[in-house]
C-alpha cells in the first residue's frame, strides 16, 4: 500500500523515512512557494516584503541543507561551511534589501497616502 | 609750372569731376535730401568746377599763345615759330616755305595694353580746339544743369505720366527720378570731355560709345512711354551702324600703321634712350614732305603685301616709294577716312543715318539741348575736325556731299514740321550738315567755328522751346501763338537764337555769332565751287539751306510767339518760367550774340581755332587720291578775301532776308495762306510732312526683313527645337514617374512597413507594462516555471542519463 501511495504521490514516501536532506528541501520549497504566493497575492507592500523574506529564507534552508556533512565527498579538504556562509550572506543581503525597500515604501506612502502596490502604477506603459 | 604739364592736370581734373559726381549720385543719389533733391547740387557743383578749371586752362593757354589774326600767305607759322612744346621731329628746316605743325601737347596717363608696337592708352591731346571745346561743353552743361534743376522739378515727387496708359485705362504712377537724371547727365559730361581730351582714337572710341549709352539713358528717361523707349533704341542702333564703319576705319589704321595715337609719342628705345614714335598725323603728313598728305609707308606695305613677300627684306624700304607711286595703299587710307567718318555720320546724324535725332527729342528738353544739339551730336563734327589731317581730298568730297544732302533734306522736313522740338531737331541735323560740308570743302576753321557758335544758339533755342513746353504742356506749335506777351524773356531770347542761327547781321559791319560762322562756310563753299566747277552744287545747297533755315526758324517763332493765341486753353495756362530757367536763357543769349565777334587785338574764336589748324592744310591742295580725279581744296584764307567774301556775305544776307520775309508774309502778315500753298504743292507737302518717307523706307528695308527673319527663326525655334526639347522633357518626365513609383512603393514601402511593424509591436508590448507589481511577480514565477519545464524538455536526455 505504501508503495502504491508512494508511487501515486511522489513525495509522500518521505513521511515514513528518517529526516534527511530531502526533507529540508521540501520545507525550503514550501517556504519558497509560500513567499512567491505571498508576493503575488498581497496588495499591501509590507506583505509583499514579507513574501520576499520568505523566498530568501526558503533559499537559505536549501543552502544549509546542501551543506550537510553527509553530502560531503570522501577526502574533501574544505571546511564544509560553504552553505552556511552563503546563508549568512543572504541574511545580510535581505537586511539591506529590507532597509531600502522599507524606505521606498515609506516614500511611496508619503506621496500616495497608501501602501497598496496596485496603486503604484505610475510607470505603466 | 609750364603749360605742357599744367594743361593735362587742369583738363584731366575737369574731365574726372563729373565722373566723381556720377559715382556719388549712383550710390547715394536717392539719399541726397528729400527725393534726391541735392543730387542737382552735386552734379552742378562738379560741372561748375570743371568750367572753372577749363577757363583757367583757357586763360593759361592765351597767356602763352595769344590768339592773333592769322598771317595769310607764305609766312605761315612764323608767329608760332618760338613756342613749340612738341618740337621733337619738327625742328627740321623745311626750306623757304616753312610749314610748322600746330601747337599741341600730348601724352599718356595710363597704358591699358601694350604688345609690341600696339599700344592702348588713356592719354591727352590738347590744342586750342580741345580747350575751346572744353570751355564750350562745360559752359553749356553748366547752364543746362541749372536749367534742368528747375525744369525737372516734377520728378521730385510722385509722377503721373499722362502719356502712358495702363491696361486698366488709368495713367502710370511712378516715383520721381530726379537723381537718376543728374546721374546720367554727369556721366554724359564725363564721356563727352573724354572724347575731347582723348589722345588716341581708341580712347575716342571708348568715350564715343559711352556718350552713346548716356544718350540712350537720357532719350529713354521716360522709358515707360513706348515712343521713348523706341526712340532710345533707334538712336542706339543707328549709332551702332555708324560705329561699325568706325571700327573698320580703326582696324585699317591700327592694322596698317600700328598706332592710334594722334601725335608723336616718346617711347623707351632699345638702348633705354627715349625715341620718338610717330603718331597718325605725322605718319600721314610727315615733316619731310612739308606736311603734305602722303600715303604712309605702313599702308603701302600693307596693301602691297604680295610684293613685299617677293622682295628681299633689305630692299623693301627702297621700293616703298615706287609702290606708293603705283597707288598701293591709297584705298586703305580712303577706307580709313571714310570709316571714321561713318562713325561721325552716325553720331552727328548725317544722311543716311539722321533719322534717329528727331526721335531723340522724346527725352527731356534739357537733354535735347545739351546732348542732342550742342555737344554729343557735335562730337562727330569734332572728330572729323580732329582727324582732318588724315582725310584725303576724296574723303573730304564724300563728307561734303553727305553734309550737303543732309542739310538740304533736314531743312525741307523742318519746313512743314509742327512739333516745336522736331523743328529744332531737323534744324540741328541741317546745321550739322553745314558743319560737315564746311569741313568737306576744306573750311576747317569755318566748320568748327560753326560748331561752337551753333552750340550756343542751338542750346539756347532748345532751352527756350523747353520753357515754352513747360508753360504750354504741349509741343504742337499749332496750339501756340501770341505767347510773346506772357513770356517776354523766352520770346526775346528765342528771337536772339533765331537771328543767330540764320546768321543775321549788317553785312560787313557786325552781326550775331551765326553771321560770322555761316558766312565763312558760304565763302568756303563758294571758293570750293569756283575751284571745282563740277561740284558747284555744293554752294547751291548751302545757299538754299540758308534760305530754308531762315524760313523755318521764323515760321517757328511767328507761330509760337506772334499773333493771337490759337488755343485759349493753352494760352490761359501759359506763364513765364521760373528764374532758375530764365537765367541760363539770358546767359546763352548773350553768348549767341557775341560768340562770333573778334575783339580788337585779334582775340576771337576763329583766330583761336586758327592756332590748331592741321599742318599742311593752310595752302590750297591739289589732290584726288583714290578716284584719280583732280580735286582742288582751296586754302581757307582765300575765302576771306576779295570777291568771294563779298559774294558769300551778300548771298547769305539775301537768302536769310528772303526766308524771313517769306515766313513773315505767311505767318505774321498772313498775306500768303500756308494752307493754300500746302494745297497747291500737295504732293510735295505730303512728301515732306512724311519726312521723305525715310522712316518708312528703313522700315521696309531693314525692320520688315528683320521681322521676317525673326519670324522664320522663331518658327524654327517653336516648330523644331521646342518640340524636340519638349519631347526630351516628356521622356524624362515619364522615366522619372516610373522611378518615383519604385521609390514610393518599394523603397519607401519597406521602410514604412518596418517602422509600422516596430511601432505596432511596441504598442502591443506596451500593454504588458501594466504597472501592477503583483502581476509582474506572477510573470516572474510563471516564467521561471516555464524555463524549468523548457530546460527539462530540452535536456531530457542528459537529465535522464
Amino acid at each position: 500500500m505504501n508503495i502504491v501511495v508512494a508511487s501515486a504521490v511522489p513525495l509522500l514516501g518521505l513521511i515514513t523515512e528518517p529526516v534527511s536532506v530531502a526533507h529540508y528541501l521540501v520545507v525550503g520549497a514550501i517556504l519558497f512557494v509560500s513567499g512567491v504566493v505571498c508576493m503575488a497575492m498581497k496588495r499591501n507592500a509590507l506583505g509583499v516584503l514579507m513574501g520576499i523574506e520568505l523566498v530568501l529564507n526558503g533559499a537559505n534552508v536549501n543552502f544549509v541543507a546542501f551543506a550537510s556533512p553527509y553530502l560531503q565527498g570522501e577526502g574533501s579538504r574544505s571546511l564544509g561551511l560553504d552553505g552556511q556562509v552563503i546563508a549568512l550572506f543572504v541574511i545580510l543581503l535581505a537586511a539591506a534589501e529590507a532597509a531600502v525597500a522599507l524606505a521606498i515604501t515609506l516614500n511611496f506612502y508619503n506621496n500616495h497616502a497608501t501602501v497598496d502596490v496596485d496603486r503604484a502604477d505610475d510607470l505603466k506603459g | 609750372m609750364d603749360l605742357a604739364s599744367q594743361l593735362p592736370q587742369l583738363l584731366g581734373l575737369a574731365w574726372l569731376l563729373p565722373l566723381a559726381s556720377f559715382v556719388l549720385i549712383l550710390f547715394f543719389g536717392p539719399r541726397m535730401g528729400p527725393h534726391g533733391r541735392n543730387a542737382a547740387w552735386v552734379a552742378t557743383a562738379a560741372i561748375v568746377t570743371s568750367l572753372v578749371l577749363s577757363l583757367v586752362a583757357f586763360v593759361s593757354w592765351l597767356g602763352v599763345h595769344p590768339a592773333v589774326a592769322a598771317h595769310h600767305g607764305g609766312d605761315h607759322g612764323a608767329a608760332h615759330a618760338g613756342d613749340h612744346a612738341d618740337a621733337a621731329g619738327h625742328d627740321a628746316d623745311h626750306g623757304s616755305h616753312a610749314v610748322q605743325p600746330p601747337v599741341a601737347y600730348s601724352g599718356d596717363w595710363y597704358t591699358l595694353y601694350e604688345a609690341g608696337r600696339l599700344k592702348l592708352s588713356i592719354g591727352w591731346y590738347i590744342d586750342s580746339l580741345t580747350i575751346l571745346m572744353f570751355v564750350v561743353v562745360t559752359f553749356i552743361a553748366t547752364c543746362i544743369h541749372v536749367y534742368a534743376s528747375g525744369y525737372m522739378h516734377d520728378e521730385l515727387h510722385e509722377v503721373t505720366d499722362h502719356e502712358v496708359h495702363l491696361t486698366d485705362g488709368s495713367h502710370l504712377h511712378r516715383p520721381g527720378r530726379f537723381p537718376r537724371f543728374f546721374q546720367a547727365l554727369s556721366l554724359f559730361c564725363f564721356s563727352m570731355m573724354g572724347i575731347l581730351i582723348a589722345g588716341n582714337l581708341a580712347m575716342v572710341f571708348i568715350f564715343w560709345e559711352l556718350v552713346g549709352i548716356c544718350s540712350w539713358f537720357l532719350i529713354g528717361f521716360y522709358y515707360e512711354r513706348k515712343s521713348a523707349s523706341n526712340a532710345a533704341n533707334k538712336a542706339f542702333l543707328f549709332n551702332r551702324v555708324g560705329d561699325f564703319g568706325m571700327l573698320i576705319g580703326l582696324m585699317a589704321l591700327w592694322g596698317a600703321l600700328g598706332t592710334l595715337h594722334f601725335a608723336d609719342s616718346q617711347v623707351p628705345g632699345p638702348d633705354g634712350q627715349p625715341v620718338s614714335r610717330p603718331g597718325l598725323f605725322s605718319l600721314v603728313r610727315p615733316a619731310e614732305t612739308g606736311h603734305a598728305l602722303r600715303v604712309p609707308d605702313g599702308m603701302v606695305k600693307f596693301a602691297a603685301a604680295e610684293k613685299v613677300a617677293k622682295t628681299a627684306p633689305g630692299d623693301v624700304a627702297g621700293k616703298v616709294d615706287a609702290w606708293r607711286a603705283e597707288g598701293f595703299g591709297k584705298w586703305l587710307l580712303f577706307i580709313a577716312g571714310v570709316g571714321i567718318f561713318c562713325g561721325c555720320a552716325g553720331k552727328s546724324a548725317q544722311f543716311p543715318l539722321f533719322v534717329w535725332l528727331p526721335d531723340a527729342m522724346e527725352g527731356p528738353t534739357p537733354v535735347s539741348a545739351l546732348v542732342h544739339s550742342a555737344t554729343m551730336v557735335a562730337a562727330g563734327v569734332y572728330l572729323v575736325g580732329r582727324f582732318f589731317p588724315v582725310l584725303t581730298p576724296d574723303v573730304l568730297l564724300v563728307i561734303a556731299y553727305i553734309g550737303a544732302i543732309t542739310l538740304f533734306i533736314a531743312a525741307t522736313i523742318a519746313l512743314v514740321a509742327n512739333d516745336i522740338k522736331r523743328v529744332l531737331a531737323y534744324s540741328t541735323v541741317s546745321q550739322l550738315g553745314y558743319m560737315m560740308l564746311a569741313l568737306g570743302v576744306g573750311g576747317w576753321v569755318a566748320g568748327l567755328f560753326h560748331l561752337v557758335t551753333h552750340a550756343f544758339f542751338k542750346s539756347l533755342l532748345f532751352l527756350c522751346s523747353g520753357s515754352v513746353i513747360h508753360a504750354c504742356h504741349t509741343n504742337d506749335m499749332r496750339k501756340m501763338g501770341g505767347l510773346a506777351k506772357v513770356m517776354p524773356y523766352t520770346a526775346g531770347t528765342m528771337l536772339v537764337g533765331c537771328l543767330a542761327i540764320i546768321g543775321a547781321g549788317i553785312p560787313f559791319v557786325i552781326g550775331l555769332s551765326g553771321y560770322y560762322s555761316k558766312d565763312s562756310i558760304l565763302a568756303q563753299a563758294l571758293s570750293f565751287s569756283q575751284a571745282n566747277p563740277r561740284h558747284s552744287i555744293l554752294f547751291l545747297a548751302v545757299a538754299g539751306g540758308a534760305f530754308l533755315t531762315a524760313f523755318y526758324m521764323f515760321r517757328l517763332w511767328f507761330m509760337t510767339f506772334a499773333g493771337t493765341p490759337r488755343d485759349h486753353h493753352v494760352a490761359e495756362h501759359a506763364h513765364e518760367s521760373p528764374q532758375v530757367m530764365v537765367m541760363p536763357l539770358l546767359v546763352l543769349a548773350v553768348l549767341a550774340v557775341v560768340a562770333g565777334w573778334t575783339l580788337p587785338g585779334g582775340f576771337g574764336i576763329a583766330n583761336l581755332l586758327e592756332q590748331s589748324r592741321p599742318a599742311g592744310t593752310t595752302e590750297t591742295v591739289q589732290g584726288g587720291f583714290a578716284f584719280g580725279q583732280t580735286l582742288t581744296v582751296p586754302a581757307e584764307y582765300l575765302s576771306h578775301e576779295g570777291t568771294i567774301h563779298v559774294t558769300a556775305t551778300m548771298t547769305a544776307f539775301a537768302t536769310a532776308l528772303g526766308g524771313v520775309l517769306l515766313a513773315a508774309a505767311m505767318y505774321l502778315w498772313r498775306v500768303i495762306s500756308p494752307a493754300a500753298i500746302a494745297t497747291i504743292f500737295r504732293p510735295v507737302f505730303i512728301f515732306l510732312a512724311n519726312r521723305w518717307y525715310f522712316d518708312e523706307l528703313y522700315h521696309a528695308l531693314f525692320v520688315v526683313p528683320a521681322h521676317r527673319l525673326a519670324a522664320v527663326a522663331s518658327g524654327i525655334d517653336q516648330g523644331l527645337i521646342d518640340p524636340f526639347i519638349n519631347g526630351l522633357a516628356w521622356t524624362a518626365r515619364q522615366v522619372a514617374g516610373i522611378d518615383a513609383w519604385i521609390d514610393r512603393t518599394l523603397v519607401d514601402g519597406l521602410g514604412h512597413a518596418t517602422a509600422s511593424a516596430t511601432w505596432s509591436a511596441g504598442l502591443e508590448l506596451k500593454k504588458l507594462q501594466t504597472g501592477s507589481l503583483r502581476q509582474y511577480v506572477m510573470f516572474i514565477a510563471a516564467g521561471t516555471v516555464a524555463l524549468f519545464v523548457l530546460a527539462s524538455i530540452v535536456f531530457r536526455s542528459s537529465l535522464a542519463g
